[in-house]
């Protein structure tokens, strides 16, 4: 890959268009400090479009086209749980959390279940959650900087964006900025699907597969190369190999230094970090050891009985994970009831599937085009590689630069919302929720991420995310829905249940972070523990409320009919208006006028 | 002063009016208090409206669970469907990469509607 200069210009723009909006935003509404003021006055359609853009992350951005890049229609089950996780948002949550008038997850815990140390709990549990989600982003935007300018070492754009967000979010321009957000889903959309159009379109007319004397996608055999390729292998890793493939290799093969045209037969083929590849059009491609290797297997779902146990634990994790995720719930209450909340959910339903069919082709386009991402093992770069693979013209870098520029936008807006929520988070509950606390919150959000990202070896970025969903699934599912619709939970029951499933979870995110410097040895089911951690953590909850059913909070059906009851009959309340505004807004709030 | 009948126009004065608007919603006023008082004919009415919507949630997500859980048993145990192909793409990708969005969508429209349907049932039945 040369330097991009249109990618350069277009990430530009983003950044500065993303930060004027946000500016302007805030300076024409006269007193946007929070969620508060944009509450009553955002629509539907439009606090859908916020939502999704907000939601879709580098996880969705680059993660679903290289996971279907490597494994195929396993990997399809991303983006459906990713819309379907709003569903269940939209059928149990969204609308009785809306009404229960709870600002964020903790203080809905205090709210339902009265309990100041619930609510730490479940204050420490959101910042882990945004932490643990934040390093995929950061770590995509040192991909994606990384992609465009070859030259420049990839924890300058991990450090570049993880900047770019607290300033922003200092500024306080990306705060509330409902409009910033919907502006940010419509560029992704934009990014992705103009780009899948057009190299569609010259897929067809270069011939299809057999015309680029490509494997087909339902051959049984690995893809082959289209053209010469040279391919650098950036850490160590272990290719696979079919057939047998002749090769140019210089670096350390095997453990030994090899320069020259070497042989390599079917079997494992262990590649130390550095070592150049150059292959010759036609010949067949390594690829790196956990993926699918041929082809047919490729094209075809759930192989054996753990791509099954996978499937089912990830359908868990993704379908519950959502609602639990702190920076999705905040947007819920920018919506005036719970009626209101609903019909958002369904737009962001519409928005989402409307987005996910383009990963998802560009993920297949890049077995045909792109086989090299496959033997450097960094197929979260297909969004951004393809479009040059597929015309290597001024054509190919104008739409490289917008597939990166829509994929900056996914950092910058999914880091700001996760990073303002956990700031938010951590000055009011931690700190004493000063200016200068949130400050420090806004910091220290952003900081910690930045050097996990910087630390650890970066991995596919929707697997990490699918832990971050499996987490969100085993603590905050359990207590919201049973906490809307079940009479008898207590404050013990949801505070054990968390803790046994977070601790489940996380001892699973250190046996495969510790495996993935190891040797791997860490079974599969690690990776996706949800299957067994949601259960476990709902039926703990339920065990132990049924034990301490003294506990049972007093006001607990004044509480259940102000969640449930439709909006017409007005028993709507907000909770901590004073805790959220300004002085200013806290007397006019307190007047009983808001704004219309 | 004048006198009755004294001057045409006297001075109106001012009325206290009560409960003066009868086509106002007093029923609805005076159900939303006992609504607030748990009274226990308020507890039983909306413990059996949250039911209803309970009933009707549960309903969908086992629907969708259902339709989605069956998808990838029925690859494993049957692997010739990916052989399947329509216009070119086999039909496991097409129910895993293309149907879905507009399937959740359908089931999330039909959702809404029976959701704020029985929110009005329930405020007619408050009420009357």
């Amino acid at each position: 890959m040369e330097l991009n200069p249109w990618a350069v210009v277009a990430i530009g723009l983003v950044s500065l268009v993303t930060f004027s909006l946000g500016f302007r935003s805030s300076r024409l509404a006269s007193t946007t400090q929070d969620f508060l003021v944009a509450r009553r006055t955002v629509r539907s359609r439009r606090n859908a479009a916020a939502v999704s853009g907000e939601y879709l992350s580098a996880a969705s951005f680059l993660g679903v086209a290289g996971l279907v890049l490597k494994d195929g229609a396993d990997a399809l089950w991303y983006p459906i749980g990713f819309t379907a996780g709003y569903l269940v948002l939209m059928l149990f949550v969204a609308a009785p959390l809306r009404r229960s008038g709870a600002y964020t997850l903790p203080d809905f815990c205090e709210a339902r279940l009265g309990s100041a140390g619930l609510r730490r709990l479940a204050t420490a549990t959101v910042v882990f959650i945004g932490i643990l989600y934040l390093v995929p982003q950061f770590q995509g935007a040192g991909l994606t900087v990384h992609q465009i300018l070859p030259s420049v070492p990839s924890w300058i754009g991990s450090a570049l964006v993880a900047v770019l967000v607290i300033v922003n979010v200092f500024g306080g321009g990306m705060r509330a900025v409902t409009l910033v957000q919907a502006f940010q889903y419509w560029l992704k959309l934009f990014a992705i699907a103009a780009p899948t159009f057009i190299l569609c379109v010259l897929f067809f007319s270069q011939g299809g597969v057999s015309g680029l004397g490509a494997t087909g996608l339902s051959e049984p055999l690995p893809p082959r190369f289209t053209r010469d390729a040279v391919v650098t292998v950036e850490t160590d890793v272990v290719l696979q190999v079919k057939d047998g493939v002749l090769l140019w290799a210089n670096g350390r093969v095997h453990g030994t230094a090899v320069t020259g045209p070497t042989y390599w037969g079917p079997g494992d083929h262990p590649v130390d970090e550095g070592t150049e590849l150059r292959f010759s059009s036609g010949s067949e491609t390594p690829v790196v050891h956990p993926a699918v290797l041929d082809n047919a297997s490729w094209l075809r779902p759930v192989t054996g009985t753990g791509d099954l146990f996978t499937t089912y634990s990830l359908i868990i994790g993704l379908f519950l994970g959502t609602m639990g995720l702190p920076h999705v719930l905040v947007r819920f209450y920018t919506n005036p009831d719970g009626k209101a909340a609903r019909r958002t959910t369904l737009h962001v339903l519409l928005l989402l599937g409307l987005f996910y069919v383009f990963p998802i082709l560009i993920g297949a386009l890049s077995r045909v085009y792109a086989p090299e991402l496959l033997v450097a093992g960094r197929t979260d770069a297909a969004v951004l590689a393809l479009p040059l693979k597929i015309a290597p013209n001024t054509l190919g870098e104008i739409l490289g630069a917008v597939t990166a520029a829509g994929a900056f936008a996914a950092f910058l807006s999914t880091s700001s919302g996760l990073v303002v929520s956990v700031a938010g988070v951590l000055s009011t509950d931690i700190l004493k929720g000063r200016v200068r606390d949130f400050r420090f919150g806004t910091a220290l959000a952003g900081g910690v991420p930045l050097a996990l990202a910087l630390v650890l070896r970066p991995s596919d970025i929707s697997l990490s995310i699918g832990l971050t969903f499996a987490l969100a699934a085993s603590t905050f599912s359990p207590v919201l829905l049973l906490g809307i619709w079940w009479r008898k939970i207590t404050w013990v029951g949801a505070a054990a249940g968390m803790v046994v499933g977070g601790s489940m979870v996380l001892t699973s995110i250190v046996l495969t972070t510790v495996s993935g410097y190891t040797g791997g040895w860490a079974p599969s089911f690690l990776l996706q523990p949800a299957l067994v951690t949601v259960p476990v953590a709902f039926l703990v909850v339920v065990i132990t409320s049924k034990a301490t059913q003294s506990r049972v909070p007093p006001d607990t059906n004044r509480t259940r009919l102000r969640m449930h009851a439709p909006d017409r009959l007005g028993f709507i309340r907000d909770r901590d208006i004073a805790r959220f505004g300004t002085v200013q807004e806290h007397t006019r709030l307190a007047n009983g006028r808001h704004r219309r | 002063m004048n006198g009755p009948g004294d001057s045409p126009a006297p001075r109106p004065r001012r009325k206290k009016v009560v409960l003066a608007d009868s086509r106002a919603p007093v029923t609805v006023l005076r159900t939303v208090v006992e609504l607030e008082e748990q009274t226990s004919w308020a507890e039983e009415v909306v413990r059996s409206f949250i039911r209803t919507q309970f009933k009707d949630a549960v309903k969908f997500a086992i629907g969708t669970m259902l339709l989605f859980g069956a998808l990838p048993l029925a690859f494993y145990l049957f692997p010739e469907l990916s052989d399947v192909e329509f216009a070119g793409v086999s039909l496991p990708w097409l129910l895993l990469g293309v149907l879905p969005f507009p399937v959740l969508f359908a089931i999330g429209y039909w959702y809404n509607l029976v959701a704020e349907r029985n929110e009005r049932d329930f405020v007619d039945m408050v009420e009357k």
